[in-house]
């Protein structure tokens, strides 16, 4: 009895905000620039782990990257054994790879980018770089929807640059945090190519952030990928020789 | 009477050496040209069991689906328990696990960094334990080009052309980068041991064979294989035994809804490629024996002319002595039996006799496959089969019966009352 009254009190509030929305709806430009606020910054570091829920089972990646805009990003990876000390530095749309078992620094060609990281469900352009959604995306608010018990609006993003793996993309936003809590990503022909589901919102200094997120490749068999950031700073002081090819061996 | 004609054949050689050389002539054309191409097919089905397919091949459904697209991380586990399974329950065959995997080759300068790359096709065998076939099985030791067959770990060979693209010499270090099975970017390096040469451009455009024992350690699949490749033990291609050995083992896993539960497909069942090559093998019986029906029966209805035409009086007196034409007929035709039996029974044991000796030694054609892009081997041999030895016995006997039918004819357009005059002459 008391689920259904909340039931109906979430659906009566729910109307109630749509009204209101309705009425004082800011520009899909401004939700996205809030979206901005929250997700990018100048530069950020993150200790993180990949649940990979692959068709055979689970296995966990965890990993230490540095992060500066869409152009300059370093992950060193920290767990399981066979995966420990490898390294990959990303300038511009170039990718090396250190693999300390080989001793060697391999350049990796450019559409590598697009392909899985480590076997899940994330590419290295989702893993290693931080876009501002304002710079590359067209938006139009579409509707409100409730999403996670939230009230959302409903964004579809147009990409206005070549450069982005995804053409399209649909994207539901916290009205009150500014925060995407679901997204779709289409490639230019209009394919559904992942699902992400933004969880566990905190408050970081002047920010609202995801710890965990879940991908999900619709092209790929298997369950999922969550992506877990256990420790983030944003807008720090990183060395430069972070992003130099010399940190690989180091 | 039956003595009377055998007597008469027997006798008169005219009347029957030439048409039994020529029922013999067929029949031995017939069998060879069977066996030939029979064993040329089968050669051609061969080389591609032996690099790809195998008779039968094991993988689990997962892979199965994805084959293409050599899904390593559907790979079959427990690879040992399956081949201690399969080695108990399918002893009459050789079983082998074989990883077949995509990536590039890097090869690095002296200071680490990458001088040349480009990718590669990779095949994991096991090369190095005692009692490995795959060494015969993929004739390595006749295709090595330069260096020597890998006997220590991290060893491999590489295609030659491969090898002289990238700049790899024998004893160089060159780096893999491919996929491991839990779809991790997976770095290993390989030690060039020798390169070789297959004279198939799939395999040699750019290729690399490793111990399976490596290319597990490369790929992170301990005790995983992608496939489990069995061969008949004579080498030998039946695809209506193989389909029953996949029958039995697949009925084994029947219940079982585990998408990584083993799955045998057949040589024929892997590619429509096999099945219209296996369809042409059989219908060769067919096409070789009505082109020898179709061309002895002229021939053979050619000498039964020219043949009446040199019996023409004692036919003519036959008929004057009151012998009824079709008795006459059907004494010619009885001849003919006799010929055809005796020139198909020669004929075939010499076709046997010469496709037993290029089943041994067969053809080689090795100035003329040097550049070849098919898979198939450089000598090619016959292969006799139980049809061979009756392919050319019965239109043997058939062409032999149906010349003399037309040739017979004739005699039914003799005149009686003209007979006496024709004998005069």
């Amino acid at each position: 009895m008391r689920t259904l009254n909340n039931t109906l009190i979430f659906i009566l509030v729910f109307i109630m905000s749509c009204f209101q929305a309705w009425a004082q709806q800011p520009s899909a430009e401004t939700i996205l620039e809030n979206v901005d606020r929250n997700m990018s910054s100048q530069n950020r570091i993150f200790k993180s782990k990949m649940v990979i829920h692959g068709r055979r089972g689970s296995r966990t990646v965890a990993s230490r990257s540095w992060a500066e805009g869409d152009e300059k990003a370093f992950t060193e990876y920290l767990a399981p054994a066979r995966e420990k000390g490898t390294k990959m530095l990303k300038l511009k749309d170039k990718l090396w790879m250190y693999a300390p078992k080989t001793d060697r620094t391999i350049q990796i060609s450019g559409h590598m980018l697009r392909q899985s990281v480590m076997g899940s469900d994330l590419s290295y352009e989702d893993m290693m770089e931080d876009k501002k959604l304002t710079d590359h995306y067209a938006a139009l608010v579409v509707g409100t929807e409730p999403y996670d018990e939230r009230i959302c609006w409903v964004l579809e993003l147009t990409a206005t640059t070549k450069d982005v793996a995804y053409a399209r993309r649909k994207i539901w936003v916290d009205q009150e945090r500014a925060i995407p809590l679901k997204e779709e990503l289409f490639a230019k022909s209009g394919k559904l190519l992942k699902k992400l589901e933004l969880k566990d919102v905190v408050r970081l200094d002047e920010r609202w952030f995801p710890k965990r997120m879940l991908f999900k490749d619709v092209l790929k068999k298997g369950k999922g990928t969550e992506f877990i950031i256990d420790e983030i700073e944003f807008d720090q002081q990183i060395p430069r020789h972070i992003f130099s090819k010399a940190v690989l061996r180091k | 009477m039956i003595r009377f004609l055998i007597r008469g054949l027997l006798r008169d050689r005219s009347r029957s050496l030439f048409p039994i050389l020529m029922v013999a002539a067929g029949a031995l054309l017939t069998v060879l040209l069977y066996s030939y191409v029979k064993g040329a097919i089968g050669d051609m089905v061969d080389s591609n069991a032996r690099f790809d397919a195998g008779h039968v091949k094991i993988m689990t459904r997962a892979y199965y689906e994805m084959a293409d697209q050599m899904p390593n991380d559907l790979a079959l586990l427990d690879n040992q328990a399956v081949l201690n399974k399969l080695s108990r329950d399918y002893a009459d065959m050789i079983w082998t696990p074989r990883i077949k995997f995509g990536g590039l080759m890097d090869i690095p300068d002296a200071q680490g960094q990458t001088r040349s790359q480009g990718p590669v096709f990779g095949l994991g065998v096991d090369l190095r334990s005692p009692d490995s076939s795959e060494i015969k099985l993929l004739k390595l030791k006749q295709s090595i080009v330069r260096g020597r067959l890998p006997q220590k770990p991290g060893e491999m060979l590489i295609s030659e052309t491969f090898a002289q693209k990238l700049g790899l010499n024998i004893d160089e270090t060159a780096t893999l980068i491919s996929s491991s099975m839990n779809g991790s970017m997976s770095i290993h390096n390989f030690t060039a041991a020798g390169t070789v040469r297959f004279g198939m451009v799939a395999l040699d455009r750019s290729s690399m064979i490793a111990d399976i024992e490596d290319v597990r350690l490369a790929l992170d699949m301990v005790d995983a294989t992608g496939e489990i490749v069995g061969f008949a033990r004579d080498m030998m291609y039946e695809d209506n035994h193989m389909i029953q050995v996949v029958q039995r083992f697949n009925q084994s896993y029947q219940e079982s809804k585990d998408e990584f539960a083993p799955v045998m497909v057949s040589l024929s069942d892997q590619t429509t490629y096999f099945r219209d090559i296996l369809k042409m093998a059989d219908s060769i019986g067919g096409i070789a024996v009505g082109v020898f029906v179709f061309v002895m029966s002229i021939v053979l209805w050619n000498a039964g002319l020219m043949n009446g035409i040199r019996r023409y009086g004692e036919i003519g007196v036959r008929l004057a002595m009151g012998e009824p034409k079709g008795a006459i007929y059907r004494s010619m035709i009885f001849e003919s039996i006799c010929i055809g039996l005796v020139g198909s029974a020669l004929g075939t044991a010499l076709g046997l006799g010469v496709s037993y000796w290029m089943q041994y030694y067969g053809l080689d054609f090795s100035s003329m496959l040097q550049k070849s892009t098919i898979l198939i081997s450089s000598v090619i041999r016959a292969r006799v089969t139980p049809t061979s030895y009756y392919i050319g016995f019965l239109p043997g006997l058939f062409a032999s019966v149906l010349g003399t039918m037309f040739a017979g004819i004739a005699i039914y357009k003799r005149q009686t009352s003209q007979l006496f005059k024709e004998l005069e002459v």
